[in-house]
């Protein structure tokens, strides 16, 4: 059986660690890394240099594409296929329709962002190579660990691993794939 | 270890005077690893005997009291319930009311309190919009069934029939059935979103398989990587923007099905914002119900500490206190309009008969009692915020039956006026969803992470990467 290698962990103690540690693997070199911890750290998006996440486009899309479609709808229903005379007013008009179209907006808008989340975070999924290591069980309590991948141009089992030791990571692991 | 204790001796001699010093979030810090093991420790620990005996009385209303009261009324119809000309609106619409009332405190604790960076939200986050859930979906329960014939709600949703009827877009009876199941949907997501960091975290601390399993599912292979978390934060801050929106919304559309009727008493301008306040109110007021026993029971005296209650309480006045001007001005305009039919509604409300009673007791409660939490002492005592909190959760619901009943009682021709007595089946129906919310909320509280873990850990001393207690270093 080959086994691939998925990449070297190595795990700090504290949200201060793992920040001075990101900083030392970016300025390595290394592109393809990723850190893992029990919650956001404050200045992290900034050292791996993440852009602004894409989730609120998909939000704004899916609500303005919601909004539209039952200002359409209503068109549809009340104007279009079974005209309704109520009060002597208008069959359509546009003031009528904001408040179902508004909120339809905010339900649409808010399945996008969580629709968004997941899609750019590959969940839901059942495995993932982590999983398999015991350490990794504690990140969701108070370790913060560092992933390089193998698929990083600079990985090498022996470089990156002295690497992460020399900048102060603990019980550095090699995770298969 | 003294390195730490360095560090806390450098803090203290820097830190300002205690009159300016800022509450910590959590009291008793002893790190991120005995934080989470405290966090969580309620979820996985054998079920105490106060849950059951909360659990079973409610289980009992809400497996045999609510189906009971749900299925003679769907089967005989609404005649069960003291409705009748000219109260056509009874405690059904009364309890609706009431329900997403108290659903609004849970979203604007945790949204807008999240828009404005309020750390000390991260520990009733959770607890709060879990009451926005369960109470949405009581509210849910009462239009669907007062249409009469539940059988027929569909024709309230836009789908395509062969009769070729669709709904009238422009009544707000309609918006209302938009509204409260965008609510429900939009409320029930944010919570889930915001649980599923914390069901990663169940999930890594669990010992047996099926526990494992579970939490797996519900986790959905959260790693809590940094890309992960950067995407998440930013869905996390859209939902809250949206939810917050939704609080302002929901109730406004309730406060339109009243001001657009010609009715003395309800065709006001006041309403959307009036429904808005006193929903907030109301919520706040059950905020402080649910809080005061869970810290004590659950053992969070650490996390959900007295500086945060003395918060809540401060919010509930905020709202009290408008909720006071609101009542002055909608008098005020009664006597200014010069409409006969008006003034003779609201002094009605005080002097009249039947119901007068009630003005009274809403007066006494919504505006006299609130005023109490101007003193510090009564906001730390906690037995009288849990009295307040009841007390302003009657009174408010004795505001909507005084709104709702107290306007159509009397109308514009005496020849009309009647009575409004609630029969067996209307205290029924509305003990049922009291139990069914309880016992919702019970489940809640013992299986599901009740505070934010993740969040907490994150508004900690030891969670900032820039704090020397998380490791930062230099001096602080």
């Amino acid at each position: 059986m080959s086994e691939k290698t998925y990449g070297i962990l190595a795990e700090f103690d504290s949200p201060a660690a793992i920040l001075r540690a990101a900083e030392k693997v970016r300025d390595a070199g290394y592109s393809r890394w990723d850190v893992f911890t029990p919650f956001p750290i404050h200045g992290m998006d900034k050292v791996m240099g993440l852009k602004n996440s894409l989730v609120g486009w998909v939000a704004l899309f899916m609500g303005g594409g919601a909004f539209l479609s039952v200002v359409g709808l209503i068109w549809f229903s009340n104007a279009f296929d079974y005209p309704l005379i109520v009060g002597g007013k208008p069959m359509f008009s546009v003031p009528m329709t904001f408040v179902p179209s508004y909120i339809m907006m905010i339900l649409g808008a808010a399945v996008g962002a969580l629709i968004g989340m997941l899609a750019f975070n590959e969940l839901p999924r059942f495995h993932h190579p982590l999983f398999t290591s015991e350490r990794f069980a504690l990140v969701s309590r108070d370790k913060f660990c560092l992933l390089v991948g193998s698929t990083d141009p600079k990985f090498s089992e022996t470089e990156t691993r002295k690497l992460l030791e020399s900048i102060g990571g603990a019980h550095i692991e090699i995770i298969e794939d | 270890m003294a390195e730490s204790t360095v560090i806390l001796e450098e803090l203290n001699r820097l830190a300002p005077p205690a009159e300016l010093r800022r509450a910590p979030v959590v009291e008793n810090n002893r790190g991120l690893g005995a934080l989470t093991d405290k966090l969580s420790e309620f979820a996985e620990g054998k079920i105490p005997r106060w849950w059951w005996i909360l659990f079973i009385p409610s289980a009992f209303c809400a497996m045999v009291v609510l189906p009971m009261a749900l299925i003679y009324q769907v089967s005989t119809g609404v005649g069960v319930w003291g409705n009748n000309q000219p109260v056509a609106w009874g405690l059904d619409i009364v309890s609706f009311i009431w329900w997403v009332g108290v659903a609004h405190a849970g979203t604007l604790i945790s949204a807008l309190l999240f828009l404005t960076r309020q750390h000390w939200r991260t520990t009733i986050g959770r607890a709060a919009e879990a009451m926005t859930v369960f109470s949405v979906m009581m509210a849910g329960l009462y239009p669907a069934i007062h249409v009469g014939r539940a059988w027929f709600d569909w024709f309230m949703f836009p789908i395509p029939n062969s009769n070729g009827l669709w709904p009238q877009f422009r009544s707000p009876l309609m918006w209302d059935v938009f509204a409260v199941n965008t609510y429900l949907m939009v409320s029930t997501l944010f919570w889930l979103m915001g649980m599923i960091p914390d069901f990663a975290v169940m999930r890594d601390r669990a010992v047996t398989r099926p526990r494992k399993f579970i939490f797996s599912l519900l986790a959905m292979g959260w790693t809590g990587s940094a890309r992960q978390w950067h995407h998440y934060e930013k869905a996390y801050v859209v939902l809250c923007g949206l939810c917050t929106l939704l609080v302002f919304t929901v109730s406004s559309i309730v406060g339109l099905d009243f001001c657009t009727s010609m009715l003395a008493g309800w065709h006001a301008t006041i309403f959307p914002l009036y429904f808005v306040i006193g929903a907030v109110f109301c919520g706040f007021g059950m905020m402080l119900v649910l809080l005061v026993p869970l810290r004590k029971w659950c053992g969070l005296e650490n996390i959900i500490t007295m500086s945060h209650m003395d918060k809540v309480a401060k919010l509930t006045l905020v709202s009290g206190l408008i909720i006071a001007y609101i009542y002055a001005i909608e008098f005020f305009i009664a006597w200014y309009s010069g409409d006969p039919y008006e003034r003779w509604v609201f002094g009605h409300r005080l002097f009249g008969h039947t119901y007068w009673f009630l003005g009274w007791t809403l007066i006494a409660v919504n505006v006299c009692v609130t005023q109490l939490l101007w003193f510090k002492k009564i906001r730390a005592n906690l037995t009288a915020l849990f009295i307040i909190g009841v007390l302003i959760n009657i009174g408010m619901w004795t505001e909507r039956f005084v709104i709702v009943v107290g306007s159509l009682y009397q109308d514009f021709l005496p020849a009309n006026w009647g009575k409004y007595i609630p029969t067996r089946w209307d205290v029924a129906l509305y003990i049922g969803s009291l139990g069914a919310f309880f016992m919702m909320y019970l489940l809640f509280v013992k299986f599901l992470p009740l505070v934010a873990i993740a969040e907490v850990k994150g508004a900690t001393p030891q969670g900032n990467p820039h704090h020397p207690l998380g490791g930062a270093k230099g001096k602080p």
